[in-house]
């Protein structure tokens, strides 16, 4: 009894001793792969600038902040301190994540922006929505629909091996509406992401952005995940 | 109805209170006085002959816009004519023809706006119409909070409650900037007095806090408004982006 009690005392003393040890990796804001002005007319120049540098720069700057507060927290073991962080932790890492994902999921129209998926991923939007169209209509509905601030995704179920459209409240990244959920599209619908533009006519913002989408990053991720063997034998 | 002025369980003057609602815990004695002396009694003899009644077509706007207490520009500065057009004839209309689309011809048609609203919360399992009828209320509080050439100091009574449950009007204004600057998302920050009555006869709160019965500074997401928490609103700030993008940006 007493060796198992002093086997738990040096494996706890070891535990916190990796703890101190451990460094924080922070998070930088990734680089836009196009200029601001790249998405005119669909976003102007000036929303893609402020968008980028000042919302998603934020987001960054104050999830680094919360993690070295958390990081402090954890290592004095202030319990209340750790769980009173989850809430910044949440909101500000969950909108670096999903404005990352947002600068993938958009390409300049001279880039192949807007092009419709085609193979694989074209095949799954047909076969879980009925057509290209029924799709987009979709997500432009629950966009619209959505109060206040929030995203609308398209969604992978890794377990289910289907498509769905999603949407979160904030800056909820996927995952908090199903573990086993994966973005290949998401679309800002906060109003920093239109306003200047669109004024309140979000519909309006949605119909456009699909000239903009990046369907080739959604079917990298989604043939990563699907890791579907190849179909067109099964077709023939 | 008469305009009434003091709250009388409080002492607040509230200004733009107009007419008696349900929120209000205590009309004074005058006030009750008055309330009786002016429902009319139906004394009318019919003088047509009754006929086949025809069917009454429902308001198709049973609410309607109300108009801004100044002109678009009155707050430049501080909140442009573009930002305050916008918001008024875009965001605020967009609310008032929704909930009209989604009540007219219902019962709730005939409620009166705060009954609308605490009816739809419905304990914190909104109907549909929950969010049009509170960002109206919201909305019209929201821009009686403003006034041209306002600003300055509160005095009298408010003051006092101020310095009573704040310290100073410096540690009021950085609590709000603070609830305004903290709030994830959309929604609303308010300056408010907090009652916490239970609305029944013998109101013993099984769950007193040290906040309740004084002012205090609230957040509300979204479209949320503070009287479904049983909070009494003084001032309204919108905190949603379409109340600050156009002039601020970030």
């Amino acid at each position: 009894m007493a060796l198992l009690r002093s086997i738990a005392i040096s494996s706890n003393k070891t535990l916190t001793l990796a703890r101190s040890a451990r460094s924080l990796t922070m998070a930088t804001l990734p680089p836009l792969p196009y200029s601001y002005d790249a998405l005119e007319p669909v976003i102007s120049g000036e929303i893609m600038m402020l968008h980028h540098q000042k919302h998603h720069q934020t987001y960054v700057t104050n999830y680094n902040s919360a993690l070295e507060l958390l990081h402090t927290a954890m290592d004095k073991g202030d319990v209340s301190a750790v769980v009173g962080l989850q809430s910044a932790v949440k909101f500000n890492g969950g909108g670096h994540i999903n404005h990352s994902i947002f600068w993938k999921n958009l390409r300049p129209v001279n880039a192949g922006g807007g092009e419709p998926p085609h193979k694989k991923l074209g095949w799954q939007i047909d076969t879980d929505f009925g057509s290209f169209n029924a799709l987009i209509s979709k997500m432009n509905a629950e966009g619209a629909a959505l109060q206040g601030s929030g995203w609308v995704w398209l969604a992978f179920d890794k377990e289910l091996k289907r498509l769905k459209v999603e949407t979160t409240a904030n800056q909820d990244p996927l995952v908090t509406k199903g573990a086993t959920l994966v973005p290949l599209l998401g679309i800002d619908v906060w109003e920093h992401a239109y306003y200047l533009q669109y004024k309140n006519v979000k519909l309006e913002y949605l119909k456009n952005i699909w000239k903009v989408i990046n369907w080739e990053y959604a079917g990298e991720v989604y043939e990563k995940e699907a890791q579907w063997c190849d179909l067109s034998e099964e077709n023939k | 109805m008469q305009p009434a002025t003091a709250c009388a369980f409080s002492g607040l003057t509230i200004p733009w209170l107009r007419r008696c609602s349900s929120l209000r815990v205590k009309c004074s004695t005058s006030q009750r006085a008055h309330c009786a002396s002016t429902s009319t009694a139906d004394t009318a003899e019919p003088t047509e002959p009754i006929g086949p009644i025809e069917p009454i077509e429902p308001d198709p706007e049973p609410f309607k816009l109300k108009p801004l207490p100044y002109p678009f520009n009155a707050l430049e500065p501080h909140m442009s004519k573009e930002t305050v057009e916008y918001h008024w004839e875009r965001h605020h209309r967009g609310h008032v023809d929704s909930l009209n689309a989604i009540i007219q011809g219902t019962e709730f048609a005939e409620m009166k706006l705060e009954n609308m609203v605490l009816t739809s919360y419905n304990e914190g399992n909104p109907l549909p119409f929950f969010v049009h009828a509170s960002q109206v209320w919201n909305h019209d509080f929201f821009w009686e909070t403003m006034k041209p050439g306002g600003g300055g100091n509160p005095s009298g009574v408010l003051r006092d409650l101020i310095e009573r449950d704040f310290g100073s009007l410096d540690e009021l204004a950085k609590e709000i900037q603070n609830a305004a600057l903290t709030q994830f998302g959309s929604g609303w920050v308010w300056l408010a007095y907090k009652r916490h009555r239970l609305g029944v006869g013998n109101d013993i709160n099984p769950r007193p806090s040290e906040k309740d019965k004084r002012l205090v500074v609230v957040k509300t997401p979204n479209s949320v408004s503070p009287i479904v928490w049983d909070y009494y609103p003084l001032l309204a700030i919108d905190v949603w982006e379409h109340a600050y993008y156009v002039d601020y940006e970030v």
